[in-house]
Parts: structure tokens; sequence; C-alpha cells
């Protein structure tokens, strides 16, 4: 039985597909229990996100009972749309207008953290820079030249990017900062290695906004699974089925085989 | 006579249900000796009826339209009660179906079972195998993601490499000029209700076959060469109960694993199930790397190694084709590698690994290193065919036991 098992497990292939592109993307700690951050990730979600983009396929009130909010205060205070909890969260912006606004109509998110990863969406909300270039004012390292204007630069002020002195490892004997210009090093390509750093603070600090998107990024990834808690709920209670099955499904046909040489 | 046995005796003056049962259950003799390898069977079955029932009931729920099919799956597994639980049966089921088959096929290999008396029963399970490729391609159409729609574009389009016919042939498939919800709409109408019909009555045949000829055994040896004084094999012990408990304990383990995966890995890491496929199937956006589910990564890989489409297609052919005339390849007078010689044994077990090595490069993009690899393995796999008839008929074999030896 053992051989079975490791005969199946060492036919699926445990490699992970990459994420795509060179981007390095920062560490999401994704934490579907935390009921408060979802929440506010719902918050910052309905009131910064929902304008332009929809999540056609959850419902107002699936979300409300999920997160633990009573559907009085989910309809006061996170359902903008003129709708009913049991609807839809659709959006009024028409895709052929967004279209023409942004270059390219704002997907759907419902799934967008099953299609993209948690860390990905993580790190592009953390990487919108000022881009005299770009249309409306920011470009992002995650997604180069994306079409959508940072929507939270009012809580996290301006990031740009360009030189700056990053912390290179710690004094051995103070155990101080080292820190060093960030264009003093260059990538493989020869070029000064530039990083985003914030030249305007907004609402919030640094940490404050790290984790105002940790929690948006939270609510994205259980509104791509909301059932995954239950899912695993669920699994347990059916592994510890099969479990206690095996036993008296082993000692039966041990039963049978006693005479079988 | 009790009341049960005067209406089994009413019913079986009509319809043989107690024979039948005697005949391929409690009296069907199977060898004593079956290993690990021989659980895949019941497991493939297994997972065909999974299929079905959980199949049945996604249908109830499921909108076969471009405009409708995507959110109506979200609407499975969000909206229906434990319609999420019935998706996930689905889809890993699907790769697990897969996975049982393989096993169950290298089993074949293993022992030889494809040989004289078993032609038949081999050449069945590649049909079925066949059929389960045009049964997983079709039913991946129908999310209609991205992998969906741009995968259903790469495999149709391979018809368009026929010489002359393909364009017409390739419009003819997908009922319009592109892929659309008319081709959504037939490859539904397929997978739900055609192919299913034809495998079950493939896996009925395969099965009828075995029980014809009765079950080979780890060592090749023929079971009814030796029989008791009432005609029964020394070496054969009713199907059931004796492997009906026995395939209970393996069925216990194998759900526990493929619950496992249901429960808490149902992406497998986006093998079961694609990434790029929870996004909407978008004819103007192409993915930027279009790649199959796992299952069919060795012929993808085959697929790709050869430059021109046509030759490509030609090849992955032939991959295919050339399992169905195994049992003629294979000259060997033993049947099972325990008593084969050790170029054989060797061989076998490269072949089982390139086939793991070429599938995973399916799945990968076919530049660099890959490509070398893939055009290797590919050379590999063909190589076994070709050279299969020439060893197995030149070595010098082990002595086969008259027994099984358990």
């Amino acid at each position: 039985m053992k051989s079975l098992i490791a005969v199946i497990f060492a036919l699926l292939p445990g490699f992970v597909f990459a994420a795509g592109g060179n981007v390095h993307l920062n560490d999401m700690k994704v934490d579907l229990e935390d009921t408060a951050s979802l929440q506010r990730g719902a918050k910052y979600f309905a009131n910064y996100c929902m304008g332009c983009h929809s999540t056609k396929f959850a419902r107002y009130n699936r979300v409300a009972r999920d997160l633990g909010i009573p559907e009085d205060v989910m309809m006061d205070n996170l359902v903008f749309a003129e709708t009913k909890i049991g609807n839809l969260m659709e959006i009024a912006m028409r895709p052929e207008d967004s279209k023409k606004w942004f270059g390219a109509t704002p997907p759907d998110l419902t799934l967008v953290a099953r299609v993209r990863g948690a860390d990905w969406l993580y790190t592009y909300l953390g990487s919108f820079y000022a881009d005299e270039t770009r249309p409306y004012g920011y470009n992002n390292t995650a997604f180069k030249d994306v079409g959508m204007p940072h929507v939270l630069a009012d809580l996290q002020g301006k990031q740009v990017k360009g030189c700056a002195p990053v912390v290179i490892g710690f004094d051995p004997l103070t155990g101080q900062e080292l820190k060093e210009d960030s264009c003093a090093r260059t990538d493989e390509a020869g070029h000064p290695i530039e990083v985003l750093y914030l030249e305007e603070e907004g609402q919030l600090n640094a940490a404050e906004y790290d984790k105002a998107i940790a929690d948006i990024t939270n609510f994205l990834v259980y509104m791509g699974e909301p059932m995954a808690l239950e899912r695993q709920r669920i699994g347990f209670w059916v592994l510890l089925f099969l479990a206690i099955l095996f036993v008296p499904v082993y000692y039966l046909n041990r039963e049978f085989w006693r005479g079988i040489h | 006579m009790s009341k049960l046995s005067a209406f089994m005796g009413w019913i079986d003056h009509r319809l043989p249900v107690t024979a039948t049962f005697e005949k391929h259950m409690s009296k069907y003799y199977a060898p004593k000796n079956l290993n690990f390898w021989y659980f895949f069977g019941v497991f493939s079955f297994l997972m065909l009826a999974n299929q079905i029932l959980t199949g049945v009931w996604l249908t109830m729920s499921f909108t076969p339209s471009a405009e409708q099919a995507f959110a109506s799956v979200e609407y499975i597994m969000r909206d229906v009660e434990l319609g999420w639980l019935i998706r996930y049966m689905h889809s890993t089921g699907a790769s697990f179906f897969f996975l049982v088959i393989y096993m169950h096929m290298f089993r074949g290999l293993l022992y030889g079972s494809y040989q004289k008396p078993r032609e038949l029963i081999w050449i069945f399970g590649m049909a079925i195998y066949l059929m389960l490729m045009a049964e997983a391609f079709m039913g991946y159409v129908l999310p209609w993601g991205q992998m969906s729609y741009w995968g259903a574009q790469v495999i149709i389009s391979l018809f368009s490499a026929i010489p002359i016919v393909g364009d017409d042939l390739v419009t003819w498939i997908k009922g319009d000029f592109l892929i659309s919800g008319i081709t959504l709409n037939r490859f539904f109408a397929l997978h739900v209700i055609a192919l299913p019909l034809v495998i079950v009555a493939l896996v009925f045949m395969h099965i009828l076959a075995l029980h014809e000829v009765g079950s080979n055994n780890p060592d090749g040896v023929d079971i009814k060469k030796y029989k008791d004084e009432e005609g029964r094999p020394l070496d054969g012990i009713p199907f059931h109960p004796y492997y009906t408990v026995h395939d209970l304990v393996g069925i216990v383990v194998f759900l526990f694993v493929f619950c496992f995966v249901i429960f808490f890995w149902p992406e497998g890491n986006g093998y079961f199930l694609e990434h790029a496929n929870f996004e909407q199937a978008n004819g103007l956006k192409t993915p930027a790397h279009i790649a199959p589910v796992w299952y069919f990564g060795a012929f993808y890989t085959i697929l790709r190694v050869v430059p021109d489409k046509l030759g490509g297609v030609i090849l992955m052919g032939a991959a295919i084709a050339v399992l169905f005339v195994l049992p003629w390849l294979d000259r060997s007078p033993v049947r099972s590698w325990r008593y084969k010689g050790w170029i054989s044994r060797i061989n076998l077990v490269l072949f089982g690994l390139f086939f793991i090595l070429l599938t995973w490069l399916g799945t990968q993009p076919a530049t660099g290193i890959y490509a070398t690899l893939g055009l290797i393995s590919t050379i590999v796999y063909f190589a076994w065919f070709i050279t299969l008839p020439f060893i197995s008929a030149k070595e010098k074999t082990k002595p086969v036991p008259e027994r099984v030896t358990g």
C-alpha cells in the first residue's frame, strides 16, 4: 500500500509554473481565516476598485455572509451600486466606454487571484511609480505601461523610480544598516539599478500601505475561491472517514485471504 | 425454498442474473498472485463511474453557450450547493483517470498482458484510451477559459496540415470559421452523449474479452494449464469475494489520495486546473504560453519536435498508432518482464521514464534545452518500438515456472 501512494505522488509533477516575466515578486502571506483583513480588503476594494472592476461571478450577500458583515452594514457601506444584496457584483461602467478611457476594459476581478496569484497582485499594487509619459501619470514595474491609473495614490503618496540608497547589509560591530546608492550597481544589461521609493507620503505610511494592499490581495484570494475554507474543513472529515474505513476493510481482506497461499 | 430464492428462480428463468454473476464474479477464476499493479484496472473503472456521475450533475447547471459557459461554471462553483465539490471531482477526476490509465497500460507492458491470446483486450483498451483523449479534449473546451479556447485552436488547427482537404476539414469540425459558440455546443453534445456511450461500450467489450481468456498475472503463466478435478485452475481464486474485498482496500487508499487532492490541492499547481483557464476565453488575446493539460504532454512534445506541421502531426499520429500494434511487435516467447532478458527489462524502465519526461516537456516551452530533451526522448520513444521485435525475438529468456510464484 505504501508503494501505491509513493508511486502516485511520484507521478504528480512537483514543479510550479513560472509566474511569468522577469519581475521579482514579493512574498504575500495569504490568511483566509483573518476575517478582519478580509473585511478591510472588501472595504478598500469597494471604495477604490469597484468603480471600474466588477466581480460579476460573486454575490454581495455571499461576501457579507462569508466575511461576517451584517447585510444592512454591507448595503450601507460597501454597496454603492443601485442593486440588491442578492445580486451579482456587477458595475455600471460600460466596457466600450472604459476601453476608450483606459485603452483596455478593466478586467473582471472575481478570479484574478487564481489567474495571477497572490504574490503577483500584492507586488503589482505596490509597484506603481510616477511616470510623466503615461496618460494618467503612473507606470508600474510589475505590469509595464499598464492602462490603470494609480487609484491608491491618495493612500500611498507619490512613489518614484530612480537612484536611492538601499540596505546592502548590516555592520557586524554596531548592527547598523549599511546603505549604498542603488545606481552604484548595474543589472545584467549594464544599466544602473533603479528602485522604487516614496517621494511624498500619502494618508498612510509605508507599513500601513503595505498592510492595505495585503488586505486587498487577501480579499481577492478569498474572492477567487470563496469556499476554500469550507473545502478544507470538509476535506478533513472525508480523509478521517477514509482512514477509519481503511481499518475494517483491511481486516476484512486479511480474513478472506487467510487461507490463500 | 425461501421466498428470495423462489424470486431469483423466477428471474433466472427470464434473465440470466445468477448465471452472469457467476460467470463474471463468483466463478470467474483470477490468478491468486495479482499484485499492486493490478489495482489500476478497477481504479480506471472507478474513475469512469466518477466522471459519469459528476458529469451528469454538472450538466444540470452548465450552460453550453459562448456567452454563458464560463459564468455557469462559476455559478456551479459558488451558488450551487456543493457544486464546487462536484466540479473538482470532475476536473481532478480527469487527471486521475489518465494517471490510473497510464499505470494500467504500463502494467500491461510489464507483464506482457497484450500478448496472445489477449491482443483484442489490448486493442479495445487502446481504443478506450483514444476515445478518452477526445473526450478529455472536448471536456476541456467546455468551461470556455483562455486555455479551453486556445488549446482547442491549436489542436483543431492540426487537421489543417492534412493536404487538400485540411482547411475545409477544420471549418467542418468547428462548424464555423473560427472557434465559436457553435463549436462549444457540438463539443458539449459529443462530450456528454456520443463519446461516453462509445467509451462505455468499449469498456464492456474490454472486460468481456478479458473474461473470455482470463486475466494474465505477474508471472505471465497460464493458470488454466493446471486444474483440479472440478476444472478449477489450481492457481486461480474466484474474483468474488477474494478480489472484491482485495480491491476494496486499494480503492480506499486510492480515494484517500484522490480526496486529498480534491480538498487540499484541486489546482495541482496549475497542472490539473491551469491558471490561465480562470480567465474567460478571448479570441483577440493569445496567451504567451499555450500548454495542454499534462496528460497530453507526451504527444504534444512529439508533435512539436518536428518543425513542419504535417510532419509533426504524422509523427504524433504514429506515436499513438504504434501502440495499437504492440501485441505483434513483441515476439518474446515469455510474457512477463520477470523472465525476459536484461536488455528488455532495462529498455522497459527507460521507456517508462522517458514517457514521463515527454509528458513533462509537453507542459513546458519548446525552447533551448527543452527542445533538445524533447528530440532525445522522442527518439527513445520510437526506438523502443522499433527495436522491440528484434530484441524480444533474439534475447535469451529465463525459464518460466509452471505455476505462479506468488
